[in-house]
């Protein structure tokens, strides 16, 4: 067996964001549902911050390489 | 049962894919310049401008199945790339979006292309000089529109905020501004490329191993390999999806800085 901590570092650290990017959907998800005509205003404000939350899980990514 | 199951006698271990696999040598001779990235790159510029003029060059009213595919990309992001999220000002942001959009997904394609299938995105200094192409323009955009002085102070303070949050808000924004946009917009698009063609490099490379082995790790193989073709598809589907977000992303923040107060 080869590899780092780091790694298992970074898939603990995968878990918050996989989290909140399912939650960030979920909720994008049954507004459009609920009304149908919404979408082109929530799809801005949920991409933004599925991209928000995506941006920890990188964070981590880079890290785990670089120390 | 235990020989059954055991790798190659010769004791010879599997040695898992590692992002060595994505430092490829020169292709002709010792020219650093002609690495296959490198070589994709141009083959995309050459595949997507020849596709985009072909396509285009005999417009007519009733279109042929040609001009219809690249006319339905083109709408495609300039409808719901550009129109919806933009405003009113998206025509001169089309051009942009639309180079932007067709390059990514052409290089992340390459991906599963058979013979060239590397996705050039993997090397991350490419998405890198994107971002910083959104980058510049996105900032420019706010400063011509709004003026440096104005355009900062939003930035910094946020109109409608109590004054001590301040504190905690200005750098945040300014990080999130300067530093967190470029930098997760490139390494978004770097980690879902390298990722999955390290995914695919496993499970290819792992069914051919186990197709090595004694037989009943030949017997396992096939489903490797049904999974690498699974995955492949999938592969595709997070390629289409990357190039969007890609966009879609660069979209969002010119909007923003277009948009009076944040």
């Amino acid at each position: 067996m080869e590899g780092t901590l780091n790694l298992v570092g970074y898939g603990l650290s995968a878990i918050g964001p996989a989290i909140a990017t399912g939650m960030i959907f979920a909720a994008y998800i049954s507004g459009v549902a609920r009304q149908p005509e919404a979408r082109s205003v929530l799809q801005p404000i949920a991409f933004l911050g599925f991209a928000l939350a995506e941006a920890l899980a990188l964070f981590g990514l880079v890290l785990a390489f670089v120390l | 049962m235990r020989s059954l199951f055991r790798l190659s006698g010769e004791g010879e271990g599997f040695v898992p894919p590692s992002s060595n696999d994505f430092e490829l040598p020169p292709v002709f001779g010792d020219n650093a310049f002609t690495t296959k990235p490198i070589l994709l790159i141009f083959l995309s510029v050459i595949l997507v401008s020849v596709f985009f003029l072909i396509s285009s060059r005999k417009a007519a009213i009733v279109p042929s199945k040609l001009q219809f595919a690249g006319e339905s990309i083109y709408s495609f992001v300039r409808n719901d790339l550009g129109r919806d999220i933009i405003g009113h000002e998206f025509m001169r942001f089309v051009p942009y979006l639309f180079t932007l959009f067709t390059f990514v997904l052409t290089n992340n394609i390459f991906g599963i292309v058979p013979f060239l299938q590397f996705p050039t995105m993997s090397r991350v200094s490419f998405p890198y000089v994107l971002a910083v192409f959104t980058f510049v323009v996105f900032h420019y955009v706010g400063i011509r529109k709004q003026g440096i002085v104005k355009y900062l102070k939003d930035i910094m303070f946020m109109p409608g905020v109590p004054k001590p949050v301040y504190v905690l808000l200005t750098p945040i924004e300014l990080a999130t501004f300067f530093l967190v946009r470029p930098l997760t917009l490139s390494l978004r698009l770097f980690a879902n490329m390298f990722a999955g063609h390290l995914l695919l490099l496993v499970f290819i490379l792992g069914g051919e191993h186990l197709f090595q082995g004694v037989l009943g790790l030949k017997l396992i193989s096939p489903f490797a390999f049904a999974f690498g073709i699974g995955l492949t598809f999938f592969e595709f589907m997070v390629q289409c999806l990357q190039a969007y977000i890609f966009t879609l992303l660069t979209a969002l923040y010119i909007a923003g800085a277009l948009a009076d107060e944040h």
